[in-house]
């Protein structure tokens, strides 16, 4: 026991590294996602009581897993149907395992492609993040009871239709990391861009995303996309002091007081992407990162490196041939060469965006530029009526996770 | 001739009271086993809960994978087996002997490429 450690302090930064890590070494032993999750968060619970009171223990990682050792042991003896995994648990290591680390296998179980994106995102930050069902309910402003059977039911779907519970071959992690990179920048947009909700539950999911997109650089220390997109989330996280204005609307990028963007961090995000630049694989998040890079050293918008920020919407566009990245890189040329050239390429892409806001509302700014009042109005028209319209946004919202920068800063 | 048996998961199984569903089951997996003793019944099993089905739609040879089974929740297949008998009647006679409340089964002769 020691004194001069603050147990809540102690107990967050423990929950955050080790029980997660804890659940997903359960997780492997005993083949049960609910019974290790739960094992753990009882223990945590168990720590919340003690530790303040006691003082926090030498080897907290070792005194949960004893905790959740014996809480479940305590409940198998039970429940006389569980034999067989009160076996498995009574084999269970009372050290905790020093050499691998299962989070891996964790994450790429939970953002397994046969769950549902929104599944994949709920139990990704139940089980990997260990966020409650309360918390993760609030943060996405959805039904407590909801999000609770949606986590119940993926759970279901993994142990009963034989989900692997192992990290992808070589020949498909690249298609496999994709799907856990959307699930993390999905949790940071929703915490960074979407407006519902209070204030600081959002900006405590943004550094949710931030943590597991570290966590995941961390566990595939080969792999330069995770170091993409934890620069990215980095770059947008210290533009944040600037991007609410005092009536807490927000700012546009080109409208920002750049003296409010923390310089030290966009200056550890630049070495990340340099980090992952090495290894010569470049990737959307790496892309995109770099735009977030040249904008964040600018010393003005006028100033922005537009030619450079072009050329990578090119790069980018060849990596993923949404229409909505395309938007993106009209609106770079928009600033490297001029209104006329990026309205030709806005008007290309009209089949497939007419349902998209956006779309309209760049096209206002385009013609308004070009002094074609009268068009400019209508396209205004257009978008208002789209944003309103909740169903098609949310469709559009996930395409455009990836380049939602972009849009809503300059657009 | 050889059919094939998909059998919808029926409103006993997915919403009846687990005492219903216990006794109707026992039923069921009894008219099954003499199915299969007489040798009749060739293939067949009983299949997980809807809700753990994955659907993969291919589009112009892309495939996309969706978190759900194929048919709405109310015609969900529960189940499936194939019969090698002489002939549709003979299968329709053995279906008619199916003892769950509810449901539907469609018997669809399995295409036989060696004919």
């Amino acid at each position: 026991m020691t004194a001069d450690r603050e147990p809540r302090a102690l107990l967050e930064r423990v929950f955050r590294e080790e029980a997660g890590r804890l659940t997903a070494s359960l997780v492997r032993l005993l083949g049960d996602f609910d019974l290790a999750e739960e094992l753990i968060a009882e223990a945590v619970v168990e720590a919340l009581e003690h530790w303040p009171r006691d003082g926090a223990p030498e080897r907290p990682a070792s005194w949960l897993l004893t905790t959740a050792r014996r809480k479940g042991l305590d409940r198998i003896r039970r429940e006389a149907v569980y034999r067989k995994k009160l076996e498995l648990i009574a084999a269970l290591p009372t050290q905790p395992p020093r050499e691998g680390d299962d989070r891996l296998q964790l994450i790429f179980t939970c953002c397994h492609p046969v769950l549902a994106r929104e599944a994949q995102v709920a139990l990704t930050l139940r089980a990997v993040a260990g966020l409650t069902t309360e918390e993760i309910a609030r943060a996405f402003v959805v039904d407590r009871d909801t999000l609770a059977k949606r986590i119940v039911r993926a759970k279901h779907k993994i142990v009963s239709s034989g989900v692997p519970y192992r990290v992808p071959a070589p020949d498909e992690l690249g298609s496999r990391l994709d799907e856990v990179l959307t699930v993390i920048y999905l949790v940071f947009n929703e915490g960074y861009v979407a407006t519902a909700g209070e204030a600081p539950i959002r900006r405590e999911l943004a550094r949710d995303a931030e943590w597991l997109a570290s966590l995941l650089a961390r566990l595939l220390p080969n792999e330069p996309e995770p170091l993409g997109l934890l620069a990215l989330i980095r770059l947008h996280l210290a533009r944040w002091p600037a991007r609410l204005d005092a009536g807490r609307r927000f700012v546009l990028l080109q409208h920002q007081d750049r003296s409010l963007w923390d310089r030290h961090a966009i200056g550890e995000a630049v070495a990340l992407i340099e980090r992952a630049a090495r290894f010569r694989r470049p990737g959307r998040y790496q892309v995109e990162a770099m735009i977030a890079a040249l904008h964040c050293e600018a010393p003005t918008w006028e100033a922005t490196d537009w030619a450079q920020i072009l050329a990578l919407y090119t790069l980018l566009t060849e990596i993923d041939t949404s229409p909505v990245v395309a938007l993106s890189r009209a609106i770079a040329r928009r600033y490297a060469e001029g209104p006329a050239a990026a309205l030709a390429d806005v008007e290309a892409l009209s089949d497939h965006l007419q349902g998209y806001h956006l779309f309209h509302a760049t096209r206002a700014a385009l013609l308004r530029d070009l002094d074609q009042q009268a068009e400019a109005a209508r396209a205004d028209a257009a978008a208002l009526a789209l944003t309103r319209n909740s169903g098609e946004r949310a469709l559009l919202e996930e395409r455009l996770a990836n380049t939602r920068w972009a849009l809503h800063d300059q657009a | 001739m050889k059919y094939m048996l998909l059998i919808t998961q029926g409103e006993w199984y997915a919403n009846g009271s687990p005492e219903d569903r216990d006794r109707a089951m026992e039923k069921v997996v009894e008219w099954w086993g003499k199915q299969f003793g007489s040798g009749k019944m060739v293939g067949g099993h009983q299949l997980q809960s809807p809700d753990t089905a994955t659907t993969v739609v291919i589009e112009r040879g892309k495939h996309t994978i969706l978190d759900r089974p194929l048919m709405e929740a109310k015609e969900a297949i529960g189940g499936f087996g194939i019969l090698d008998v002489a002939d549709l009647e003979e299968a329709l006679a053995i279906v008619k002997t199916m003892p769950q409340p509810d449901g539907r089964v469609e018997v669809r002769p399995i295409l036989d490429r060696d004919r």
